[in-house]
C-alpha cells in the first residue's frame, strides 16, 4: 500500500502528489439511520480517485460531505494539510472544491454560456455599484472571465450550444455543460457524482475522454462516484468501495478487483 | 413600564377569569371560521398544487348571490340550494376554463390564476348584485338568535346563539369533511393525490372529478363561513379580508396538513383575539387583529421551517 | 426583412455582450426613445400624461422592483404596496425635515428607507421557501399599513390621516404639489425610470444576475457551486425594495398629490404583480409592457361604452372592468405563461428568420 506521504507513481507514468483531502473516522446519521459508519480515506494531489458501492453503499452521502452539504456527526475533514472547521456549503466551494451532481442541476433558466460563467462566480468580486455601471472592474472582469469561459466551452467542445438554454438540451449534452460549469472554477479538488449515470456506450466514451482530459491537462485532482465497474475501473487511480455505510475496500483497481469482500458485495452474499 | 406590558396583561386574565372566558370563546368563534376557510385551500393544494387565493372571494360570491337571489323573492332554504348549485357550476367553469389549460405550468402561474379568478368574481358579483353592503338573511334561515348569560366565578360570560349555533355547524361540516375524507372512495382519491400524484393517476382516479370536487367542496364550505360571517357582521366585499386569515393558518399549520388547518386556525383565532384585547388596544392603538396573525406566524416559521405539524426537511442533492 | 440579422458579425465578447447585439433593436429603441422623449410631451394632453404616461412609467417601475425579487431572485412576494408605501412616508418625512433638501435627491433617498425595511422583512426568506414567504411578506404588507395608519408622526399629525404633497421646486421650475405641470413630473418621471432601467439592466446581465437566477432556479446547487444564498436573497430584496419604494414615492409625489395609508394596501400589491408576471417574470422590457396593458386597459374599457353610446352608469362601468381585466389574466396566463416579454421574443425570432419557417 501506499504510506509515502511525497506520492507515487502511477501505471501510466503520471506523478501522484501529497495528501490533498484526508477524510478521517467520518460517521454520519440522519437521525437513527446510519448512512456512513466510521470511514477514513485520502485523496491525493492529481489523482483520479473513485468510491465504488452498491446502492445504498453511501457514496452519495461521502461526496455530500467532502463538499460540505453534510456535516458529519462525527470525524475530521482535513484539506490541504489544515483540520476543516465547520463550514457552509458555498464557503467550501470558494476553497476550491468544485462538483457536478447525481441529477442535474443546472440552471434550467439560463443559458449555457450564462450557466458556465456561474462557475466563476468565486473568482468575481466587483461590487453592486460597479456592476449596476457596467463600468471600470465589474466590465473588465466580466470580460476576462468570459475568455476563461470560451476557453473551457472550447475544450469541452460545446461552442454551438453557447446561446441555447439548458432546458432544451438533451441529457448528455447537459451533464457536460454541469462539468463544464464545475471546470470554469479552476476547482483544486472536482467531484463528479456519477458523471455517466443514463448515458449511452457513445456518451460514456465520450465522458471518460473529458475526464481523463481534465486530469491530464490542468492536472485537477479528481474524485467521482460511479456505477458503472468497467469504467470506474478504467478510469480511476485508486478506488474506495463501500457497502452499508462502511468501506470494504481501498486500492489500485486491480487490488480491489482481487478482494473477497468486494466481490461478496456485488454480487451479492447475505449479510448476516 | 415593562412591567405594564409584560406582567399586567396576565394579571388582568387572572383577576377577571369571566371576561378572558368571555374574549377566549369569541377567538374561538371565528377561529373555527378561519379553520373552516383554511382547511378548503388545503383540499384544493393537497389535490392540485394550486394556492386558491379565490378561497376569500368565494366566501363573498357565494353570500352575495344567496343574499341576492332571497331579494329576487326566492325562498330562503331555495336560495341555498340554488346557491350550492352556483357554486357548482363555478367548480366545474375553473376545472375547465382555467385549471386544464394551465396544468403543468409553474406554481406561481397558477397561483397568479386564482389571483385573476379573484378579480373576476369581484366584478361579476358587483355587476350583478351591486357594490353596496347587505345584510344576511339570517332569520329566514332559522338561525337563531339572542343569547345565553352563564355567570362563571360570579362574573358574566355572555353566549350569543348565533355563535353557538356558528361553531356546532362548523365542527359538524369538519367532521362530515373528515368522515368523506377517511372513509369513502372519492376522499380517499383526494388524499391520495396529496400524498403522490403520479400513484393515485395510476391507480386511475380521474383528476378532472377531483379538481371539480375539491373546487365544490371549497365552494360549500365558503358558503357556509359566508352565512356565519355574514350574519356577524353583514355582506360585504370586506368579508374577503377574514378570509386572509386563513393564510397565517396555513403556515401555521403547513400547506398540506388538515390537522394543522384545524388546530392552527382556533389557536390563531384565540391568540389574536387575545393580543388585541390585552396588548393591541391598550398600547398599540388597536385593530392589530390585521397582522398578528401573520406576524405570530413568521416567528414560529422562522424557529421551525417546517410549520407546527411538518416533518422535519432532510434535503437532498 | 426588417429583423435580418445575416452580416452582423462579432469579432470580440465585449461586441457579443454589447447590450444590443442585434442592430435593429437599437434602432427600435431609438425610436421608442424619441417618442418618449420628444413627441409624447410635445402632443399628450393633460388627460394622457395622468391617465396614461405617468402611472406607466411609475407602475412599470415598481414592477420592475419587483421582478428583480421575483423574476430574477424567484423570492416570491406580495408585499410590494406596503414597500412602495415606506417609500412615500420616507420621502414625504424627508422633505418635512428637510425643507431644502431637493426633491429629486429625497425622492432617490426614500428609496433607501425602503430598502432597509425590505431586508428586514427579507430576512425571513433564509428559512422560509416558497407560498410560505409569500405569505410572509403578507406580514410586512398588512403590519406597515396598519403603521401608517397609527404613527401618526409618519403623516405630521394631520387631522385627516393622509400625506398632503406640498408644492416643491427646483430652482423655481414647480415638480410636485398642486402648482406642478404635468409634462414636468413626467420629465422627472421618465428621467428616473430610464436610469433606473439602465441599472436594472446592467445588474441583470452580470455576475449578480447570474447569481440571482442561480438562487432562483436551484438554490441547494447555487449554495454548492460557491454562492452565498443569504446575500444574493438579501442583495435581491435590498435592490428591489430600492426601486419599488422610488416608485412608491414617485407614485404620491408626481402623481397622486396625496395619499392616505390603505392606497398602499394589497390591491397595489396585486396590481404590481399582475404588470409583473402578465408583462413577464425575468424580463425588463415585460414591465413596461405589462404596465402598458394593466393601466391602459381600464382606460379604454372606460372610453368604450361611451364611444359606442351604450347607457351604462359609470359605477357598472367600474364593475365591469374588473371583470374583464381578471378574465384577461387569465386569457394571458392561458395564452403564453412566460408573459408578453416572451411573446416579443417569439415575434422576433420569427421576423429574424422570416420569410423562412424554421
Amino acid at each position: 500500500m501506499l504510506d509515502s506521504s511525497e506520492g507515487y507513481t502511477t501505471a501510466d507514468g503520471r506523478q501522484i502528489g501529497g495528501v490533498l483531502m484526508e477524510m478521517k473516522n467520518i460517521t454520519l446519521r440522519f437521525g437513527g439511520v446510519v448512512a456512513i459508519n466510521d470511514i477514513s480515506f485520502d485523496i491525493r494531489e492529481g489523482e483520479i480517485r473513485a468510491i465504488i458501492g452498491p446502492n445504498g453503499a453511501g457514496k452519495s452521502s461521502m461526496l455530500n460531505v467532502i463538499s460540505g452539504f453534510y456535516t458529519p456527526s462525527e470525524g475530521e475533514v482535513f484539506y490541504k494539510g489544515s483540520k476543516r472547521p465547520q463550514m457552509k456549503p458555498f464557503e467550501v466551494a470558494r476553497m476550491g472544491v468544485a462538483r457536478t451532481f447525481q441529477n442535474i442541476a443546472l440552471f434550467e433558466g439560463m443559458t449555457v454560456l450564462d450557466n458556465v460563467m456561474t462557475g466563476r462566480l468565486t473568482h468575481m468580486h466587483s461590487g453592486v455599484f460597479s456592476q449596476a455601471l457596467w463600468f471600470g472592474r465589474a466590465r473588465d472582469e466580466e470580460m476576462d472571465n468570459r475568455e476563461k469561459v470560451e476557453r473551457v466551452i472550447d475544450f469541452l467542445e460545446i461552442q454551438n450550444i453557447r446561446k441555447t438554454p439548458v432546458g432544451r438540451l438533451p441529457y448528455g449534452l447537459k451533464k457536460r455543460v454541469e462539468l463544464a460549469r464545475a471546470l470554469a472554477a479552476e476547482p483544486s479538488l472536482l467531484l463528479l457524482d456519477e458523471p455517466m449515470a443514463g448515458m449511452n456506450v457513445e456518451e460514456k466514451e465520450d465522458m471518460s475522454r473529458f475526464i481523463l482530459d481534465v486530469n491530464d491537462e490542468f492536472g485537477t485532482t479528481i474524485a467521482l462516484i460511479e456505477h458503472d465497474m468497467g469504467v470506474v475501473m478504467d478510469l480511476s487511480d485508486r478506488v474506495v468501495v463501500m457497502d452499508y455505510g462502511k468501506k470494504i475496500g481501498d486500492g489500485t483497481p486491480d487490488e480491489v478487483r482481487g478482494n473477497q469482500d468486494v466481490i461478496d458485495a456485488y454480487l451479492g452474499v447475505s449479510h448476516d | 413600564m415593562l412591567y405594564d406590558f409584560l406582567i399586567q396583561p396576565f394579571v388582568d386574565m387572572a383577576t377577571a377569569p369571566d371576561f378572558f372566558l368571555q374574549v377566549l370563546w369569541e377567538g374561538l368563534v371565528s377561529g373555527v371560521l378561519y379553520a373552516l376557510i383554511a382547511l378548503g385551500f388545503v383540499l384544493i393544494f393537497r389535490s392540485s398544487r394550486i394556492f386558491n387565493f379565490a378561497q376569500g372571494i368565494m366566501v363573498v360570491f357565494a353570500a352575495l348571490t344567496l343574499v341576492g337571489l332571497h331579494a329576487m323573492g326566492v325562498p330562503a332554504w331555495i336560495a341555498v340550494a340554488l346557491t350550492l348549485a352556483v357554486m357548482f357550476v363555478l367548480a366545474v367553469t375553473i376545472e375547465r376554463v382555467v385549471l386544464r389549460p394551465l396544468v403543468g405550468q409553474p406554481d406561481i402561474i397558477l397561483f397568479m390564476a386564482t389571483i385573476g379568478i379573484t378579480l373576476f368574481l369581484i366584478g361579476l358579483g358587483e355587476t350583478i348584485f351591486g357594490g353596496e353592503n347587505k345584510v344576511m338573511i339570517s332569520e329566514e334561515l332559522g338561525i337563531p338568535t339572542g343569547d345565553t348569560v352563564l355567570e362563571p366565578w360570579g362574573g358574566l360570560l355572555i353566549l350569543q346563539h348565533l355563535d353557538i349555533t356558528v361553531v356546532v355547524v362548523a365542527t359538524l361540516l369538519v367532521a362530515g369533511l373528515l368522515a368523506f375524507l377517511n372513509y369513502t372512495q372519492m376522499g380517499r382519491a383526494i388524499r391520495a393525490l396529496g400524498d403522490d400524484h403520479q400513484a393515485a393517476l395510476s391507480v386511475g382516479i380521474s383528476l378532472q372529478t377531483i379538481w371539480v370536487l375539491v373546487w365544490f367542496i371549497a365552494g360549500i364550505i365558503a358558503l357556509v363561513t359566508g352565512i356565519a360571517w355574514g350574519a356577524r357582521a353583514g355582506v360585504s366585499f370586506a368579508l374577503e379580508v377574514i378570509a386572509y386569515k386563513a393564510l397565517p393558518v396555513l403556515m401555521l399549520g403547513g400547506l398540506e396538513s388538515i390537522t394543522g388547518a384545524i388546530v392552527g386556525g382556533l389557536m390563531i383565532g384565540m391568540l389574536e383575539k387575545l393580543f388585541e384585547i390585552y396588548w393591541g388596544q391598550p398600547f398599540l392603538g388597536g385593530n392589530t387583529e390585521t397582522w398578528f396573525a401573520f406576524v405570530l406566524a413568521l416567528i414560529v416559521l422562522l424557529f421551525r421551517p417546517q410549520g407546527l405539524f411538518g416533518e422535519r426537511i432532510i434535503e437532498r442533492v | 426583412m426588417l429583423y435580418r440579422t445575416a452580416g452582423q458579425f462579432k469579432t470580440s465578447y465585449t461586441a457579443d455582450q454589447a447590450l444590443f447585439p442585434v442592430r435593429q433593436d437599437a434602432i427600435l429603441l431609438g425610436v421608442i426613445l424619441v417618442f418618449a422623449y420628444l413627441i409624447f410631451p410635445l402632443t399628450a394632453s393633460e388627460f394622457a400624461f395622468q391617465t396614461l404616461l405617468i402611472p406607466i412609467l411609475i407602475y412599470a417601475l415598481a414592477a420592475m422592483g419587483l421582478n428583480i425579487l421575483t423574476g430574477y431572485a424567484g423570492q416570491l412576494s406580495l408585499g410590494t404596496g406596503a414597500f412602495m408605501g415606506v417609500g412615500a412616508y420616507a420621502c414625504y418625512k424627508l422633505i418635512t425635515i428637510f425643507p431644502w433638501m431637493n426633491p429629486i435627491v429625497a425622492i432617490l433617498l426614500s428609496g433607501v428607507f425602503s430598502a432597509g425595511v425590505g431586508v428586514v422583512f427579507g430576512i425571513p426568506s433564509l428559512r422560509i421557501k416558497g407560498f410560505y414567504l409569500a405569505i410572509a411578506t403578507l406580514a410586512a404588507q398588512f403590519f406597515l399599513v396598519w403603521l401608517f395608519e397609527k404613527w401618526a408622526w409618519l403623516y405630521n399629525y394631520n387631522a385627516s390621516g393622509a400625506i398632503q404633497v406640498p408644492n416643491l421646486d427646483i430652482f423655481g421650475l414647480y415638480v410636485s404639489g398642486p402648482q406642478a405641470a404635468s409634462v414636468t413630473q413626467y420629465y422627472l418621471v421618465l428621467g428616473v425610470v430610464t436610469l433606473m432601467s439602465i441599472l436594472c439592466i446592467n445588474l441583470t446581465r452580470g455576475n449578480l444576475g447570474r447569481t440571482w437566477k442561480a438562487t432562483r432556479d436551484m438554490d441547494i446547487a447555487a449554495e454548492l457551486i460557491g454562492i452565498n444564498l443569504m446575500r444574493s436573497k438579501l442583495v435581491a430584496f435590498a435592490i428591489s425594495s430600492y426601486i419599488v419604494g422610488v416608485a412608491g414615492a414617485l407614485y404620491v409625489f408626481m402623481w397622486k398629490g396625496a395619499a392616505e395609508p390603505n392606497v398602499f394596501d394589497i390591491p397595489l400589491s396585486f396590481q404590481v404583480l399582475f404588470i409583473a408576471i402578465i408583462g413577464g417574470l425575468g424580463s425588463i422590457l415585460g414591465n413596461y409592457l405589462g404596465a402598458i396593458l394593466i393601466v391602459g386597459l381600464p382606460v379604454v374599457l372606460n372610453l368604450v361604452p361611451s364611444a359606442l353610446g351604450l347607457p351604462i352608469s359609470s359605477a357598472m362601468v367600474e364593475h365591469l372592468n374588473v371583470m374583464i381585466v381578471g378574465g384577461l389574466i387569465i386569457f394571458f396566463l392561458i395564452v403564453e405563461p412566460h408573459g408578453l416579454a416572451q411573446l416579443w421574443r417569439l415575434i422576433r425570432e420569427k421576423l429574424i428568420i422570416w420569410p423562412f419557417p424554421h
